[in-house]
């Protein structure tokens, strides 16, 4: 695969794990927090956690929209979507989030008209098929995605289309960084940044981490080589006692990001005062909602929507893990009252929150390879 | 008296604790195994433990019968590569197969939706008629059932199987050794990855198709040259070679350790699985199988796969060791390592 | 939150310059291109895919000079290898221990 299969070669992956042990100083610990969860999966997919040294911590972000989501958003979806011929689309992530009386999925096989679609665009599709009935996309994401949603609203616009509204659930990245910076209990060194939301909104949005709070980010792309050249290039500033952004993923990222994008969102979208995330409580300019322009195709402003809020049992410490002062098995429900099959809080809910990833792909320890070389 | 009792009591102990059934456990991962676990076999299987397999190996005045049991019930009923009679068939053939056993007959019962074309009813009998000569197995009989529209998909074939155990192999979980190789029969997630594309709702077009097959000629030819050595094998079809080798995993209480370069992937397969965020190790196939084999056997092993027609692909994809206890690791060649568990219910595409 | 695969346009639909198909390995689909009309990709571009939809083009040159660094990183610890055979050892500490052994 092209672009894929060079960023993944062996040879590479080695040399930048021995540059990372030969920067990461002995006498230092580093805590640097990936922020997307697309990172948190790939670090666990590659397994890049062993290439690298005692004192090097990833800690996991709260970029994972499904994680974030309130309970409430999801009992609120599901219950617009329990009318008479309505059709409840959505991506398969949030398919098995469980809402309080049950996920999509099982509420599909209750009866409702449930469809998993790749994009946004296919949920239009659907509507277009089925004029007799209306379409709702339950839409997640954070700005990789909702420029996506946003066009589609605009094509929906365009066509006049009257059976077709968006759910909408996305959210921004910067303002949940803030939340996580601010805290007290703050312990991060600095940042890999979320490579393809920045492919909409630049690198600019990350300036005030590096000149505010004086942590150096660096932009990344998703592939083996890509995160470890990141590390390596967060290594080399943390050691000069530098705090810039920088854009490691040159091939795809511009430093202004995409202005088409950027206009698409704004000709649709206007952020909400506030809005809540699970794990971290309400977080103002955090989240958007359809201007009153596309109020047609807005879940919210056409149907009635209960707003149905859930807090999570106290016992779940996932705002400790979300702000990297926990790890995941540290959470006292982790591995027991809470797995990825009975998620108790966000974390554990989808695969790539930081919970069920290590539950998944880590949770065991990791054995000695070198005779699986010997082996090959 | 007293132990039939105790064995009706022990029966009893329910430990499915699920209020409703749901689509997972179908699936073939976690939740099934609870449901067969957890509900099946209390009530079922009584005092008899032991694994769970995929067919049964029983004792009639003294002869040893294979025997099994599968059900098909898959949307759209027609695919690139093969059709639903031809799974059933390849199936029931590929289950007694691993078991260690040749089909000699299978009975086959539809169950029919009020409605269904008859061409399309004709399409697969013919269907299964040739899977069934191609796999040397006779249709001994059969049952029919018509139930209103609105159910069924179409169709669904259910089938039992009944053959005689190779001699030379004696398959069990409990003889898998550290050192053992893991062999496959060849590239992997084609028939998934072709049913999820041929559904529609995807929007995916690949030059892929189903790869059902009767593996029985090199399951064959594989006891035939390395028999003493073969521990286990299964055909990997719902929830893929991920779910085989954990059940496998948990059954023997060793660890398999995989090697990511050496797992055969076609193009196709690898991009919808790039693009959909799906893991090729938990995807159905219908046309492969896995095998255990004895490190000494394992040239063998591969060499009686290569030269059997439909073999040349076979490959060693890792190997069984002491850790992690109970679990199936992915090893890449720069030194990572990854857990692959099981999947709770059917794999589905993610965009996060 | 960020699924995204680089894909080649294949063709730019005809009837509608905003819908291509790409091929990703083999697998192909319609892809927007809504999102990258203020520079219009073509036939045989690479770009990245989310949800059908194209981010950004993918740059061949950039991610040329990227593998140049990357192969860079090594003739660095090679260079510093040679240092160290030259008996100047003190003036290059060896790097910190493995984590995981042979």
């Amino acid at each position: 695969m092209k672009f894929v299969d060079e960023f993944r070669a062996p040879e590479l992956i080695a040399k930048a794990g021995e540059e990372i042990r030969r920067l990461a100083a002995a006498n230092r610990h580093y805590r640097i927090m990936e922020v997307c969860g697309g990172h948190t999966h790939a670090i666990y997919r590659f397994g890049l956690k062993d290439l690298l040294p005692e004192n090097v911590e990833l800690i996991h972000g709260p970029g994972c929209p499904v994680c974030v989501l309130p309970m409430g958003r999801i009992d609120d979806g599901l219950s617009l979507a329990a009318q008479e011929n309505f059709i409840f689309a959505a991506f398969g992530d949030m398919m098995r989030v469980p809402g309080t009386h049950g996920s999509p999925l099982e509420y599909k096989a209750r009866g409702m008209d449930v469809r998993i679609v790749y994009s946004p665009a296919d949920a239009l599709k659907l509507a277009r098929n089925n004029p007799e009935k209306h379409v709702m996309f339950f839409a997640i994401g954070f700005e990789t995605t909702a420029p996506s949603t946003a066009l589609t609203l605009m094509r929906a616009k365009a066509e006049g289309l009257k059976n077709f509204s968006v759910f909408c659930n996305h959210i921004v990245i910067t303002p949940a960084l803030r939340a996580i910076i601010d805290a007290p209990d703050m312990v991060l060194d600095g940042f890999v940044g979320p490579g393809h939301v920045s492919t909409v909104i630049g690198c600019q949005p990350y300036q005030w981490i590096a000149e505010e709070a004086g942590k150096p980010v660096v932009v990344s792309g998703f592939e083996p080589l890509d995160i470890l050249q990141s590390i390596v290039m967060l290594l080399r500033q943390l050691n000069a006692g530098e705090a810039r952004v920088e854009n490691q993923y040159k091939r795809v990222v511009a430093w202004e990001g995409n202005p088409a994008a950027i206009r698409a969102m704004d000709e649709v979208f206007e952020l909400r005062s506030e809005f809540e995330w699970r794990g971290l409580g309400f977080i103002p300019q955090s989240a958007y909602q359809l201007r009153s322009s596309y109020a047609q195709w807005d879940a919210e402003q056409r149907f009635t929507v209960p707003g149905v809020r859930v807090t999570d049992p106290k016992a779940a410490q996932c705002g400790e893990v979300l702000r990297g002062v926990l790890k995941p098995a540290q959470c006292r429900l982790f591995g027991r009252e809470c797995t990825p099959e009975q998620p108790v809080g966000a974390l554990m809910v989808s695969s790539e929150g930081s919970c069920a990833a290590h539950y998944n792909y880590g949770h065991l320890k990791p054995i000695t390879i070198s005779s699986a070389a010997a082996a090959r | 008296m007293h132990d039939e009792n105790n064995m009706a009591t022990a029966a009893r102990k329910i430990k499915f604790r699920e209020t409703q059934i749901e689509m997972a456990h179908g699936a073939g991962g976690k939740a099934s195994r609870r449901l067969v676990e957890g509900l099946f076999a209390p009530l079922l299987y009584g005092a008899s433990q032991g694994p769970l397999a995929d067919a049964a190996h029983i004792q009639i005045n003294g002869t040893r019968v294979a025997v099994t049991t599968d059900s098909f019930v898959v949307k759209p009923l027609r695919f690139p590569g093969g059709s639903i009679g031809e799974l059933a068939i390849n199936g029931t053939v590929n289950d007694l197969a691993v078991s260690g056993a040749k089909a000699e007959a299978i009975v086959v019962t539809f169950i029919l939706e009020a409605g269904l074309p008859t061409d399309i009813l004709e399409a697969e009998v013919r269907a299964m008629g040739q899977a069934a000569e191609r796999a040397g197995v006779v249709i001994a009989g059969g049952d029919t059932k018509v139930v209103e529209h609105g159910h069924a998909d179409g169709m669904y074939i259910t089938t039992a199987g009944i053959g005689r155990p190779l001699p030379g192999v004696e398959i069990s979980p409990r003889s898998v050794r550290v050192g053992d190789k893991v062999l496959l029969s060849g590239p992997i997630g084609d028939h998934g990855i072709t049913i999820l594309l041929a559904r529609g709702d995807l929007d995916l077009e690949a030059e892929l198709q189903s790869d059902t097959r009767s593996v029985l000629p090199l399951v064959q030819a594989l006891v035939r040259d390395a028999g003493a050595g073969v521990r286990w094998m299964r055909d990997p079809t719902r929830g893929g070679v991920a779910t085989s080798l954990n059940e496998l995993a948990r059954d023997c209480g060793l660890g398999i350790v995989l090697f990511e370069e050496k797992i055969p992937i076609r193009d196709g397969v690898r991009g919808a699985c790039e693009l959909l965020g799906l893991d090729p190790l938990h995807i159905a196939n219908e046309g492969q199988f896995l095998a255990i084999v004895g490190a000494e056997h394992a040239e063998a092993a591969l060499s009686a796969l290569h030269n059997t027609p439909g073999g040349e692909a076979a490959v060693v994809i890792g190997e069984v060791r002491e850790q992690p206890e109970s679990a199936v690791l992915v090893a890449t060649l720069y030194g990572g390592t990854r857990m692959v568990d099981m999947l709770v219910g059917d794999p589905l595409p993610r965009i996060c | 939150m960020c699924l995204a695969i680089p894909g080649k346009i294949i063709e730019i639909d005809p009837l509608n310059t905003t819908q291509a198909l790409v091929d990703v390995v083999g697998v192909r689909r319609k892809v927007d291109l809504g999102l990258l009309q203020d520079a219009p990709p073509v036939a045989g571009d690479w770009v990245l895919i989310h949800v059908g939809f194209a981010m950004s083009k993918i740059s061949e040159a950039d991610a040329a000079d990227q593998m140049r660094t990357l192969k860079m990183l090594g003739e660095v610890a090679a260079a510093m290898e040679e240092v160290r055979g030259y008996g100047l050892e003190n003036d290059f500490p060896d790097p910190p221990p493995q984590k995981w052994t042979h």
